[in-house]
């Protein structure tokens, strides 16, 4: 499957608080929650941002708290998939758990720029970069983790396993 | 094979002799942990799972400390989820109001988490209970609903660097002092994906409580846990509270580290972390005229009894700056009585401190302390992005509790001695 979009880019360490601030983590509504998505780092955000779309990141993105509403809220803004130099841990395990596709590749990250046309590969993991005519490759996906996003995420994955033991 | 304490841990848990760096296994967890913030979610994913209930009643632990005592209705909501789920599954550790505290304070203090256990808890801080020696890790939601199912999880092995703390630690110096210069060294992503293991004499000599803060804060380098090898300060803490058997691991002589790192602590000052970054480190001399609006000691990072006793020790028949309102917030109820029984609540409010039941509620801008636009706060807490305490435009300065005590008494941010 090809995920297609224009781009939003953010520099290093955009933290759990950023993507979606604690203020508004007294509801766990994904709709809700996609209306601050971003909020802090720009706070124009939820309002400018369209279905397809793809964040692109420095180092390190969603590092900070294990909310899991941080990939929800970007999820729910309509963002197709996120691309950085690296992530941070909790992030990187929710994003895949609940569905958000995510891809680690420096130098997708540092050639793309804001407003690009991209197009990413979800099982190679090639990334074309149609406005500037490059191509770049993401760091593959652990297989293990390819079987929990072909089961449609962790619960389903897990909800199999629990069938297979009665 | 030689192992480190982290893969000795993980290798016990997956039923094996031996793992290594970069493996995915599958662990058996020990406890599995929520809050009013993270297990709504994991309740709905555990509700979508075809199980009667959860794997064990007893292990799975819900914390309603984000919110509470309840700010708003939604959050009410939250907090009701927990405690209906609890009740339904006969959860054995559901901690309401008025018995409750600060997830990362409580487990450890009621004996609930154990050295050599693995713990998984959908708070970023649950690493906190590496002090103990025990392998844990912060998670999401769905992993916890999983877990609450299974009483199992997967996890890569990560690889682990060493931190060694040679010397004596400075007046003033404590756990908090050590995370905080390590982060500053090493980075917000320093440790990404890796175990952080602190060791050396300095450690050896450090209280239990400086152990926790230390702990706790490895999320903030991006470690996946943190964690000491339980020693005698280790048995001294555990004795009497362990609800369970325990065991002590220690890292092989011959076990392989992606890095080593010699700290001497012997000229450290107080560190203060600047905003918007944790890694922003400075010793508190060079930023000792950045004048606040407002003061938080607690957390799950320094509202334990040690760090209450020395910001009273400070407090002391003095009085907070007219410009600064300070907030004490004990780590547990327990910790709240024995700040009563020796008097330093009465020593907080005579300086002009809100003396609160714990809550997690400032440090992540939740409620109880929320900073308006231009405001700045010290504060004992572990994270200081942008908007965490409050408004965008708010900043806060992290410190331990005697560096936000003494801010708290002159006005700005001071190192103790100003006020011995």
């Amino acid at each position: 499957m090809e995920l297609k979009g224009k781009t939003w880019k953010f520099g290093s360490d955009v933290d759990t608080d950023a993507i979606i601030p604690a203020r508004y983590l007294n509801t766990s509504d994904p709709a809700e929650l996609a209306k601050h998505c971003m909020e802090d780092a720009d706070p124009g955000f939820p309002a400018k941002v369209e279905a397809g779309d793809i964040i692109v990141a420095d180092k390190n993105f969603g590092c900070g708290s294990s909310r899991e509403h941080a990939p929800i809220a970007i999820k729910a803004a309509g963002v197709s998939c996120v691309i950085a130099k690296t992530f941070a841990r909790i992030f990187y395990r929710n994003a895949f758990n609940i569905g958000l596709p995510i891809f680690e590749s420096p130098q997708a990250a540092e050639s793309i720029s804001e407003g690009d046309q991209i197009s990413v590969d979800m099982e190679t993991g090639r990334i074309v970069n149609h406005t500037k005519d490059q191509e770049y490759q993401a760091t593959p996906i652990p297989s293990f983790m390819q079987d929990i996003i072909s089961a449609g995420g962790l619960i389903n994955y897990v909800a199999k396993r629990v069938k297979a033991d009665v | 094979m030689a192992m480190t304490i982290t893969e000795k841990i993980l290798a016990a848990h997956a039923g094996r002799e031996f793992v290594e760096p970069g493996e995915l296994i599958n662990v058996k967890v020990d406890v599995a942990l929520g809050n009013d913030i993270t297990a709504p979610v994991a309740i709905r994913e555990f509700d979508r799972l075809d199980v009667e209930t959860v794997w064990d009643k007893n292990r799975v632990i819900f914390v309603p400390d984000h919110f509470v005592p309840n700010k708003d209705i939604q959050s009410a909501e939250q907090a009701k989820m927990l405690r209906e789920f609890a009740r339904k599954h006969a959860l054995t550790n559901f901690f309401e109001v008025g018995k409750m505290g600060i997830e990362h304070c409580l487990l450890p203090e009621q004996g609930l988490v154990v050295p050599g256990d693995l713990v998984i808890g959908a708070d970023s801080h649950t690493c906190t209970y590496g002090a103990l020696g025990a392998f844990s890790t912060g998670v999401g939601s769905t992993d916890l609903a999983a877990a609450m199912a299974l009483g199992e999880t997967w996890l890569k092995v990560p690889e682990s660097l060493k931190f060694i703390y040679t010397g004596e630690l400075p007046p003033w110096v404590s756990g908090k002092d050590l995370i905080l210069h390590t982060i500053g060294m090493i980075g917000v992503d320093g440790a990404l994906y890796q175990a952080m293991e602190f060791c050396g004499p300095a450690i050896e000599n450090l209280s239990m409580d400086s152990r926790f803060s230390m702990a706790n804060m490895a999320v903030e380098a991006g470690a996946k846990n943190g964690i000491i090898a339980p020693d005698s300060t280790t048995w001294e803490y555990v004795q009497g509270r362990a609800k369970r058997g325990y065991h002590f691991e220690s890292s092989d002589p011959g076990a392989k580290y992606a890095q080593v790192y010699d700290i001497d602590v012997s000229s450290l000052s107080p560190q203060v972390a600047l905003p918007h970054l944790p890694e922003n480190v400075k010793p508190v001399e060079e930023v000792a005229n950045t004048t606040i609006d407002q003061a938080v000691i607690g957390s799950c990072t320094n509202g334990r009894m040690s760090d209450l006793r020395e910001a009273a020790a400070i407090l002391k028949n003095r009085t907070v700056n007219s410009n600064v309102r300070l907030l004490v917030i004990p780590g547990t109820q327990d910790i709240y009585r024995q700040a009563i029984k020796e008097g330093l609540v009465e020593t907080f409010i005579a300086a002009g401190a809100a003396f609160s039941t714990p809550t997690c509620g400032p440090c992540l801008g939740g409620h109880m302390g929320i900073l308006a636009a231009g405001e700045r706060a010290v504060a004992t807490t572990n994270r200081n992005f942008v908007g965490r305490m409050g408004h965008p435009e708010s900043e806060v300065y992290l410190a331990n509790p005697a560096v936000a005590a003494a801010s708290a008494i002159l006005g700005r941010i001071a190192h103790p001695r100003e006020v011995e």
